[in-house]
């Protein structure tokens, strides 16, 4: 599906972008049939740019993160090109993926205890890292490294030979942002980085993530289900349903006129301090296996039409920049006679809810 | 909750000690109780056939049978604090003195067997779990279980039919009565005090009747540590920090290293302690298959006897060990996995 | 009807490869010996404590011959049928003893992970104190005592063996209902009002009963090892009460030094194809039981090519 993308190959400040995804499928192998994670996905990062990737669970936002890494389990195929630097990354040998991740690529997890070999020390983890890529480097240059990033997230060098362990929730996962930056990736995947962490802590990660473009100009992929850190950490937003990016655009553009009617839902559904009443999106997110014809939203769409069970809406350019596909911003010409009527929909019962 | 250091090492290792007292406190009233428990008076049993009643009366009461339960057992808790644990009814010896005497012999064979199965299993499970579903990995896992099934006086049956005899193996005992003349017992350990007098001849001699023995109870045993390491070179592979260091470009090789089999092998070092612990308890069978003179074979002879004095005493020994071993291999844990020393 | 044939099915369906062999192979084996085991009387040539037919003395120490194909041996048994005799009373054996170690030790488990207190300490003292102790001396110890009582008999052995395993059905019960018991479902029946008795029927036991099976399979070859060591020893049955592969051995070990082979390998390798039969049922259901460790069969993907020239908004993505 050619995909017109001219206006966004280069942003404002007039740069090649770090990423450069078109058409991304990436698909899990599983004992039903093929689930479609993520079924055509398509977007740019510029340099020093964080680009959020906001859903529901199960949306596909991870599996995309890890697609992009390259850390598919079994039987998941990918599929569609990537361009880093000019270079796809889906097509490079296993040899040459290895030499990407860490020290160009790079990945940041939910949950950072277990991701941390308990019985390693953090030096060595850092020696571990550090030896693989740059094996020609004397120990004190690496220490010298490492002990400097982890002062850029405020870890002490007293620290520097404690075990995992020894370490509370927010520092572990400073600790593991300083091992996957030490390398200085020009590209990194943040899953859920917040997740797992209390509000305090998530409020000092998010100032490091905002940083992250000051101090070492990495274009960061944050991929979340808190629109609220999206809003404060993003330059860009891309919402995510169903396998597909439902819109996407400059964070402030997005959330002051939301165009597809799941991102009006999710931002009316986010809790703030001026909330009275709890919104909720009813229904719930597709089977991937076999999807719905037509807009993947539309039995859960308060207003859709009926084209939108037919017809996969076209991805266009969206009124204030960005992209969206939804039948309600067009392209009219495309749409039948008759389509726009509104969509009957059926009763969605209790069973449907999440 | 971030904490200094390690530094809680000593704290755990006295909070350990401290538990192995009420453990053992507990090994030895079920001991106690379990061997009380039996219907029928142990005198009679043991001596029964060879003592007049007048006799029989005498030692009961000589004994201590007459005596209140409660007080029986505090007899033998405190005996036992006194590192007495008392006679034979069949030969009248102090216990002590036999598992002095016999025990060399079975710790030897033991820890023979015991390198042959690490020395075999550890790297057989780790190959066997990195590659898995291959070839070798189903190999080694049928090798495992083969080796688990196959009784030890299978094992020695088919060796003494189809390999010592036409090889001339020695099949019985664990020196020839040359040897065991000339060497002093000063460790009470054959081989050790071979080595000590420097008798050529004699270690020779010493070496070729532990070499079956300990092989053949050493492969059998294996099986176990191949089926255990597998399985957590399996998990280990499958752990987060396992996918994470992947995420930094750390290649599969140096993460197997690395990543997997250190962390794999952690479990293990329990498992070891423990096996040991259950070794002591299959000396019997093997030392039986192969005419073995050790604690194992005097223990069976002293059930056939009924000599109840004999296996409070040696199955209290046992017991302790077991703990202490426990206790041992605890700390070692302790020492290996950073996370354990609260 | 068709959710308890799917969930006998799951573990051959959705296994993949070796572990689907192992078990396959387990199963099959295990069934012959249970035939074996209940049709004795049918398919053995002879008693097991058959000394002669037809008025005929048996040789002793035969060789194998067309009379008796696997020979006799030193008491003039004939071999065939003794190992055939031997799985009978391994499997009585065996199934009493596990019988007896689930009757007792799961309802012990259950009752002491969920009320807790100073019953479940006691009994988890008492517990760790016998597992910790070698298994087969305390058979040893346990047999020792029981034919005091008993007398060698299939009864004595089979509670020994009981006697040792207990503490292992007990630990696995408890720690699953302690897990189990902390689940929100049970606090919330709790909260209406449910009894204890129907709170641990209802929901606890479900959840502890999956552990039992890969528990009892991988117990039941240890039992049969158990129970040849201590009839290797001459402490558990003797020959004349039942036919039994262990004290066969015994008898043939004494004659192997004279190149006599048939009395002890054909006892031997049944020991060593029923233990390793129970054995890969064992693994390969706690393979297929343990989600973490299973292979599962996948669906391989098929991405359908991007048909470019297509008009968008038509083809199903």
């Amino acid at each position: 599906m050619a995909i017109d993308v001219v206006d966004d190959r280069f942003d404002a400040t007039g740069h090649e972008p770090v990423i450069s995804a078109r058409d991304v499928r990436v698909w899990y192998g599983t004992t039903r049939g093929a689930i479609r994670a993520v079924d055509g996905v398509s977007f740019d990062l510029a340099p020093g740019e964080t680009l959020g990737l906001v859903g529901e669970s199960g949306c596909g936002k991870s599996t995309l993160g890890r697609g992009l890494m390259g850390l598919l389990p079994e039987g998941a195929k990918r599929d569609g090109q990537v361009l880093f630097r000019g270079q796809d990354i889906f097509r490079l040998s296993p040899k040459a993926s290895y030499r990407l991740r860490g020290s160009e690529l790079g990945m940041i997890f939910q949950e950072p205890l277990t991701r941390l070999n308990p019985l390693m020390r953090i030096s060595q983890h850092f020696e571990e890292t550090i030896k693989e890529h740059e094996p020609r480097l004397t120990k004190d240059e690496i220490r010298e490294r490492a002990l400097e990033v982890l002062r850029l997230m405020g870890i002490p060098p007293t620290r520097y030979r404690s075990y995992p362990h020894e370490f509370s929730g927010g520092m572990r996962q400073r600790l593991m942002i300083a091992l996957a930056l030490v390398l200085r990736p020009a590209f990194v995947v943040a899953d859920e980085p917040t997740t797992a962490l209390d509000v305090l802590v998530e409020a000092q990660i998010v100032q490091i993530l905002n940083d992250l473009r000051r101090n070492f100009q990495t274009s960061l992929l944050l991929i979340t289900h808190n629109v609220g850190i999206v809003a404060e950490a993003c330059d860009r937003v891309a919402v995510m349903y169903a396998g597909r990016i439902v819109e996407q655009g400059k964070v402030a553009e997005v959330f002051k006129n939301p165009q597809h009617p799941y991102t009006r839902e999710l931002l009316r559904s986010t809790i703030s301090l001026h909330t009275t009443g709890l919104n909720y999106i009813p229904g719930a997110p597709p089977d991937l296996v076999d999807p719905p014809d037509g807009c993947r939203f539309h039995p859960r769409c308060p207003a859709a039409m009926d084209v939108c069970a037919t017809k996969n809406p076209v991805n266009i350019e969206r009124a204030g920049g960005g992209r969206v596909e939804c039948w309600l911003a067009g392209p009219e010409d495309q749409i039948p006679e008759g389509g726009k009527r509104p969509l009957k929909q059926e009763e969605l019962t209790v069973a449907d809810e999440a | 909750m971030s904490r200094g250091g390690s530094g809680s090492l000593p704290r755990y290792i006295l909070q350990r000690v401290l538990l192995v007292i009420p453990m053992i406190w507990v090994i030895l009233t079920v001991v106690f109780l379990v061997l009380r428990v039996a219907p029928g008076d142990p005198v009679s049993a043991a001596l029964g056939g060879k003592l007049d009643p007048q006799a029989l009366a005498q030692a009961r009461d000589r004994l201590g049978f007459n005596r209140p339960l409660i007080a029986q057992y505090w007899d033998y808790l405190s005996s036992v604090a006194h590192l007495d644990f008392g006679t034979t009814f069949s030969d009248n010896q102090p216990v002590l003195r036999v598992v002095r005497d016999n025990g060399g012999a079975t710790l030897s064979l033991t820890l023979a067997a015991f390198v042959v199965a690490l020395v075999v299993g550890i790297p057989l499970g780790l190959v066997a779990g990195r590659y898995r579903d291959s070839f070798p990995d189903a190999v080694i896992r049928l090798f495992g279980i083969l080796s688990y099934a196959a009784p030890i006086f299978f094992v020695g049956f088919l060796l003494q039919v189809y390999v010592a005899a036409p090889l001339g193996l020695p099949t019985s005992g664990d020196a020839s009565p040359i040897t065991i003349f000339e060497v002093k017992p000063k460790t009470h350990i054959l081989l050790v005090d071979a080595l000590l007098s420097g008798n050529g001849t004699a270690i020779e001699d010493v070496l070729k009747h532990l070499l079956l023995p300990a092989l053949t109870l050493g492969l059998l045993i294996c099986g176990v540590f191949i089926r255990l390491v597998r399985v957590n070179m399996l998990m280990t592979m499958q752990a987060d920090y396992v996918e994470a260091a992947e995420a930094r470009g750390i290649r599969r090789r140096n993460v197997t290293w690395r990543h997997g089999f250190r962390n794999a092998l952690v479990p293990v070092i329990t498992v070891i302690g423990l096996q040991f612990a259950l070794l002591l308890g299959g000396a019997v069978l093997t030392e039986a298959t192969f005419n073995w003179p050790g604690l194992g074979q005097k223990l069976v002879l002293y059930i056939n006897n009924r000599d109840y004095g004999a296996v409070q005493g040696i199955v209290t020994i046992f017991a302790i060990a077991v703990v202490l071993i426990s206790l041992l291999v605890d700390i070692i844990n302790a020492l290996i996995d950073p996370r354990v020393r609260y | 009807m068709a959710g308890l044939r799917s969930t006998l099915t799951r573990p051959f369906t959705d296994t993949v490869g070796l572990a689907r062999w192992m078990l396959v192979g387990g199963v099959v084996l295990t069934v012959i010996f249970v035939i074996l085991a209940i049709f004795a009387p049918w398919i053995a040539p002879y008693g097991f404590a058959q000394a002669s037919a037809h008025g005929v003395p048996f040789p002793k120490v035969g060789h194998p011959s067309s009379a008796h194909w696997f020979g006799t041996d030193r008491l003039f048994f004939d071999v065939l049928s003794r190992t055939i005799w031997g799985a009978r009373t391994a499997m009585e054996v065996v199934i009493l003893s596990i019988f007896v170690c689930v009757v007792i030790g799961v309802p012990l488990g259950l009752a002491s992970g969920y009320y807790g207190g100073w019953f479940d300490r006691i009994l988890v003292l008492i517990m760790d104190a016998l597992y910790a102790f070698p298994s087969f001396l305390l058979a040893i110890v346990f047999s020792f005592l029981l034919t005091n009582a008993f007398g060698g008999s299939v009864l004595a052995v089979s509670m020994s063996l009981t006697a040792i395993y207990i503490p292992q059905y007990f630990r696995v019960v408890r720690n699953t209902t302690l897990s189990a018991k902390e689940a929100t479902y049970v606090e919330a029946a709790r909260a209406i009002g449910a009894s204890d008795f129907a709170i641990m029927r209802r929901y606890l036991f479900g959840n502890v009963v999956q552990s039992v099976p890969v528990l009892g399979t991988l117990n039941a070859a240890d039992a049969i090892l158990t129970l040849a060591g201590l009839g290797f020893l001459g402490l558990g049955i003797q020959s004349t009460d039942a036919a039994e592969w262990g004290h066969d051995l015994n008898r043939a070990l004494a004659d192997a030094g004279s190149g006599v082979w048939w009395t002890g390998l054909y006892p031997g390798l049944a020991i060593v194809l029923l233990v390793t039969a129970l054995t890969l049922v064992g693994e390969g259901l706690n393979e297929t039981l343990n989600p973490t460790l299973r292979r599962r069969r996948l669906l391989p993907v098929v991405m359908p090519g991007r048909p470019a020239d297509l008009p968008t908004g038509e083809e199903k993505h």
